[in-house]
């Protein structure tokens, strides 16, 4: 099993998630979250005064898949965010060794 | 806002005002009108003090809400509590010393009486209203100034000490000099401020600034050579607190006429609330592109500003400029408030929301362009007005917060500040549920 977790636009989300469903993932978690990356953040003016967004807002998207579908998902996530503009994101992609749903303790990819 | 023996003159004024504008003359061509009756003209010179006090106070809540959004949401609590506090211990001291230090005055004196005020419809006629019309419409007009000074002082300024200010200034400084002019002192005969560009803006102004100097920048706003913005929390009520304001100025500028009883003092009405609107329309399109234009985006809080801009501008002379003239006058308010805006922050001077600008600078101006549309005014008279009224003003208030710095201390402790004047001040939050950014 893998875990993908991606770091995208905020107003891409909801194109990422149809696109996502279509391909048959069964779920998702998805948290507002703040951060930089090579751009560094980027500056705003204010009453006259420039000043520095260190923290660009973002959205999470944690997916637990079967190994075989990692690849197809990252491509999915990939279409769905893209915008070809600065700080269209990341995504990151981990073993995951296990998982267990709460309410029958099934466990492993029957979990997913 | 000159009041009792000078309606008259005023009313002959407009008559000649009316007829150059080809108006009585058609009137006449048409049918006489009938004449007002004494009655009439009573009713509806109290029913215009009555009605223009009303929006007037609700400028209140337009401050508060400015105020509100435009401070953070730590501090957005207590400014709502500043706000409807000052307005009421401004009723208070009006009622207490306030009417009577502007209206007791002798013609050409520098004082008026320090007595309380009570109601003396005694000689309806003479007077041409009921008296307490006129006291109401005078106290949301004092209390307006106090509301300047709450903006400019935001986020750091302790409660009580700050409502000891607004007493003072309610109670004394702004009646002092308001009798100078619109009490028949003085400055009455040499100096024309129509609703208050000088007499209430630039008076909340220059105590604002006063206290700016003394209590010093929010902690964090300026660090060296550097200026660090601190955004407003709620931009849509800021813009909606912008517009009871300018709800409100119509009111104020139009009540101003002071009288309601003839068709020549509706018509005046009337021109002044097109006027008034059109100060502001001017003030507000300048600010949006001028910001455009400096900055590559549309600032919305100075747009705000700029809308108050063209309404302080116009403030000073609402009735005799022609529209252009009062668009004029608007758009260069809202240069003004554009321009000063980054001024005072290079001077670190931290003005929360732009009152200094807008009605400081702004009741300046407006009093200074008031020849330009009426003859009987001379620039050297409008500078002495503007000179003298500053001076005392802006020392007695100086006097007054340094007074109040060494005695309770005006300033919260940096820990209060961080913490936020809400939690520290009052034990709550304006957005309890609201997450911190």
């Amino acid at each position: 099993m893998k875990y993908i977790i991606a770091v995208v636009k905020p107003h891409r989300l909801d194109e990422i998630r149809t696109a996502l469903t279509s391909i048959g993932v069964e779920g998702m978690t998805v948290s507002e979250v703040k951060g930089f990356g090579r751009q560094k953040g980027h500056s705003e003016v204010y009453r006259g005064a420039e000043y520095q967004v260190d923290f660009v807002p973002k959205v999470k998207l944690e997916i637990a898949v079967e190994a075989s579908q990692a690849a197809k998902v990252v491509e999915t996530i990939r279409d769905a965010a893209k915008t070809d503009r600065i700080g269209d994101g990341k995504i990151f992609v981990l073993n995951l060794e296990d998982a267990v749903r709460v309410r029958t303790g099934e466990s492993g990819a029957a979990a997913l | 806002m000159k009041k009792k023996n000078t309606i008259a003159v005023a009313t002959a004024a407009l008559i000649a005002f009316g007829a150059s504008q080809g108006f009585a003359q058609e009137a006449a061509e048409a049918a006489a009108p009938a004449p007002a009756s004494d009655t009439s003209a009573f009713v509806f010179n109290s029913l215009l003090f009555l009605v223009s006090g009303m929006v007037v106070m609700f400028m209140a809540a337009g401050f508060c809400m400015l105020e509100a959004g435009l401070v953070r949401s730590k501090n957005a609590a207590t400014i709502c509590l500043k706000n409807i506090s000052l307005y009421s211990v401004a009723g208070l001291m009006v009622y207490l010393v306030g009417y009577n230090l502007i209206y007791g005055i002798d013609s050409g004196g520098f004082i008026g009486s320090f007595t309380t005020w009570g109601a003396d419809d005694s000689d309806p006629l003479g007077t041409g209203y009921s008296a307490s019309s006129d006291w109401y419409f005078q106290m949301v007009f004092v209390a307006t100034a106090a509301s300047i000074v709450s903006g400019t002082l935001a986020e750091r300024i302790k409660l009580f000490p700050f409502l000891i200010f607004v007493a003072l200034l309610t109670g004394f400084i702004y009646p002092i000099q308001a009798g100078w002019v619109w009490g028949g002192g003085w400055l009455d005969a040499r100096f024309d401020d129509f609703a208050g560009s000088t007499l209430v803006h630039s008076t909340g102004g220059w105590a604002a600034l006063a206290g700016a100097l003394v209590l010093g920048p929010r902690t964090g706003k300026y660090v060296g050579a550097k200026v660090t913005p601190i955004p407003g929390s709620n931009l849509p009520m800021a813009t909606l607190g912008t517009f009871i304001l300018w709800l409100g100025w119509f009111g104020f500028n139009g009540g101003s006429q002071l009288a309601l009883g003839t068709i020549e003092d509706a018509v005046s009405v009337a021109d002044i609330f097109v006027n008034t609107n059109m100060a502001a329309c001017g003030g507000v399109v300048t600010a949006l592109i001028l910001t455009q234009l400096l900055y590559k985006k549309v600032d919305l809080t100075i747009v705000l500003n700029g809308a108050i801009g063209g309404l302080v501008s116009i403030t000073a002379e609402p009735l005799q400029p022609a529209i252009w003239q009062a668009i004029l006058i608007g758009s260069v308010g809202g240069v003004i408030v554009t321009l000063a805006v980054p001024v005072l922050d290079k001077l670190k001077i931290d003005d929360v929301v732009g009152a200094i600008p807008a009605h400081l600078f702004c009741g300046i101006w407006g009093t200074l362009v008031v020849p330009l549309s009426n003859d009987g005014v001379t620039v050297f008279g409008q500078l002495t007005g503007i000179i003298a009224i500053g001076v005392f003003v802006f020392v007695v208030s100086l006097i007054c917060w340094l007074a109040l710095k060494y005695t309770l201390g005006i300033r919260a402790s940096d820990e209060d500040e961080r913490l936020g004047l809400d939690k520290a001040e009052l034990g709550l939050e304006a957005y309890p549920e609201f997450s911190k950014g």
